[in-house]
């Protein structure tokens, strides 16, 4: 089953965006509202697009469910990673080590009302891509097994 | 220098460990399934070897907190936080740490277990890793002293065990037991979140130790510990609320049943943290502690007695399961009732909540023990009906020998360890109420009668034409059976010494609820 050519092109054309949108949530997630999670469900959405505008079986041609998996369990591993960077230094589990340290995000946060800085928030981000890496592979590999078997009882 | 760094961080290093393996496990898989198979029985080891050592360090020198996040660990309240602890922590008082020897005890023999068991089943990679997040929910239920993060792992635990249930579909059978697991968690997690919004509502706090502090019993909290006793009652499979746990048991892999016993056990020590931590005196003792009692003599007589018709040997021990859980509200119930009256308490209140807490880690040690046994047998002549079964003594003698010890622990047989809890418990709630007393002993007896059954219908009688080439379980499986049947033994043989280093801090620690206070508000101790 395949969507008209409009409604493919459309979803070529959206789908960079979605994923550009997506990575922009997850990287601001400690300025703006949203994070990781939501920046990679929007991602997700990106994937569930595609689904639905080729068919299942074109879009695992392209990706394979065990790559999503690896990316699922990369994401979460960086998560832990994160986390016992603050043991490594130290500090108990979790401890924000980076902030304020001048290296990676560790900008201190300047006073008084700004726009807000990337460069800045320790830990945060690094988990937010952690997370944003870990739905975007989770909810992509969900939607495409729900989908593919609607295709399969379809047919 | 390396000792020291484990003991310091041991309440974060034994869920982190469980967790990295539960997410390289797959990968490895992938390349080599032996190599998964040490990954997996190694993290394990290191987990139980950690959680084992901070439990002694528990008992040697009183509570341990470990806030996330803080500068140091002990440091409970940020200096800007205005006196408020607002980070998530971890407080193991003396009643958690006997929680994680249990978890890791048993763990640690279901890993062993299970390796084998499990081995030619399709699936392992997601199996080891939603095993490993069991294990990682359950020590952080257990050991968390944030209210939230409590929901938070009892849904990790939830939801790797409900997929877990549905592991051998067995033509949808399984999967209908897992939703069934499923839904009903969700609506005791929810539950038990309205109840934690309701708090947060009133007194603008997720910690345990300062909800207690400022716990005003009104209407609302009333409210809430009708949510959060409900939930967790269900959760581990009180009677009326018992009905997913006979399904949920009889169709999940015997390994994983092992664990959803500690997994309820779990359960059933958020709900005595909810009673006497969160309320304490402030409730109304004698009303909630005899409702407790009520639920637990309903689950005992109700679970006995369903379980006495059971042909399918899982759903018969599920059925105990729940009649034993009964016992340890009984106990529990019964110090709760007395809790406001100090002389009451002395005289047998706390013997009551020793022998309910006692029970705790007597049930899950041979409980699990019997779900393992089921499971060898299933491993050899892949049925569980008690009507196809019988002869098996003959060849399988050590399944058999581990199938007694559990059997006459969970009837109360001195001199193993199920005897020396329920003594305890009998003893004391004489003294409170005779009549229930009786009740519980009647139980016991009902209990022997059923095992006598099953032993027989298992291994009695001559050998069947059709399983005359069933052979022993290989040795993996019979050494975790061995550990469990060891501390079935050595707890019944030596009850006093484990009561009074274990058990008797545990309880102390539960009831008294201005140390637990002290302990985290007053900047650790």
């Amino acid at each position: 089953m395949r969507m008209s050519k409009i409604v493919r092109t459309g979803a070529s054309i959206l789908y960079p965006f979605i994923v550009i949108f997506g990575l922009y949530v997850i990287m601001h997630g400690h300025l703006t509202p949203g994070g990781g999670f939501q920046g990679g469900a929007v991602i997700a959405t990106g994937a569930a697009l595609l689904l639905v505008a080729f068919s299942a079986g074109e879009i695992s041609g392209m990706v394979r469910k065990s790559t999503l998996m690896g990316q699922e369990t990369l994401g979460l591993l960086l998560f832990i990673g994160a986390g016992i960077l603050g043991l490594i230094m130290g500090a108990p589990f979790f401890a924000n080590v980076l902030a304020n340290s001048g290296l990676l995000f560790g900008q201190a946060v300047l006073p008084g009302p700004n726009p807000g800085e990337l460069n800045t928030a320790g830990v945060l981000p690094i988990m937010n891509i952690a997370v944003g890496v870990e739905v975007w592979g989770g909810l992509a590999i969900v939607v495409m097994y729900l989908l593919s078997t609607i295709e399969r009882e379809g047919a | 220098m390396i000792t020291s760094f484990i003991v310091e961080n041991s309440p974060a290093l034994m869920v982190i460990v469980p967790f990295i393996a539960a997410f390289v496990a797959p990968l490895t898989g992938r390349v080599a399934p032996a190599v998964r198979a040490w990954i997996v029985g190694g993290a394990m080891a290191i987990t139980s070897a950690i959680t084992l050592l901070l439990a002694s360090d528990v008992y040697a020198h009183g509570t341990r907190l470990y806030v996330f996040g803080a500068q140091a660990a002990t440091q409970t309240i940020a200096p800007d936080s205005g006196g408020i602890p607002v980070r998530i922590m971890f407080t193991v008082d003396p009643m958690s740490a006997l929680m994680l020897v249990i978890t890791a005890v048993l763990a640690f023999a279901v890993v062993l277990y299970s390796l084998t068991s499990e081995r030619d089943h399709t699936g392992l990679g997601s199996y080891y890793t939603l095993f490993l997040l069991m294990v990682t929910g359950i020590l952080g239920m257990v050991s968390t002293g944030d209210i939230f993060n409590f929901f938070v792992f009892l849904e990790i635990l939830s939801i790797a065990s409900a997929g877990l249930i549905a592991f051998r579909i067995d033509g949808g059978i399984a999967v209908e037991a897992a939703i069934k697991y499923f839904v009903l968690s969700t609506l005791g997690a929810l539950a038990v979140l309205i109840a934690i919004g309701i708090y947060y509502g009133q007194y603008n706090a997720l910690n345990m130790a300062l909800i207690a502090q400022r716990m005003q019993y009104t209407l609302l909290d009333q409210v809430a510990l009708v949510l959060i006793v409900a939930a967790l009652a269900m959760k581990c499979g009180a009677v009326p609320m018992h009905f997913w746990t006979p399904d949920a048991y009889s169709m999940a892999p015997s390994s994983i049943t092992a664990l959803l016993v500690v997994a309820s056990q779990a359960s059933l020590y958020g709900l005595f943290r909810a009673v006497f931590t969160l309320y304490n005196v402030t409730l109304n003792a004698a009303c909630i502690g005899w409702l407790l009692i009520v639920l637990g003599v309903l689950s005992m007589v109700v679970g006995v007695t369903m379980a006495i018709p059971q042909k399918n040997v899982k759903r018969l021990m599920a059925y105990h399961a729940i009649s034993q859980t009964g016992y340890m509200l009984l106990g529990v119930g019964v110090g709760l009732a007395v809790l406001g009256n100090q002389s009451f308490l002395s005289a047998f209140g706390y013997v009551a909540m020793e022998g309910g807490i006692f029970h705790i880690i007597n049930h899950a040690m041979y409980k699990g023990l019997l779900f393992l046994t089921a499971g060898a047998i299933f491993f050899r002549i892949g049925t569980y009906d008690l009507n196809r079964m019988g002869g098996l003594g003959h060849s399988m003698k050590w399944t058999m020998v581990f199938f007694i010890i559990g059997a006459l622990a969970i009837a109360g047989i001195p001199p193993f360890n199920g005897y020396a809890s329920k003594l305890m418990i009998y003893e004391s709630v004489f003294a409170f109420n005779p009549i229930l007393s009786v009740i519980a002993m009647v139980v016991s007896i009902l209990t022997l009668a059923s095992f006598v059954k099953v032993f027989h219908s298992i291994f009695m009688g001559p050998v069947l034409p059709e399983y005359k080439d069933v052979k022993e379980v290989p040795r993996p499986m019979l050494i975790g059976m061995g550990i469990l049947a060891l501390v079935v033994i050595a707890f019944g043989l030596f009850p006093s010494i484990v009561v009074d280093t274990l058990v008797a801090p545990a309880a102390h620690a539960l009831a008294d609820q201005g140390m637990y206070i002290a302990t985290v508000i007053g900047g650790g101790a």
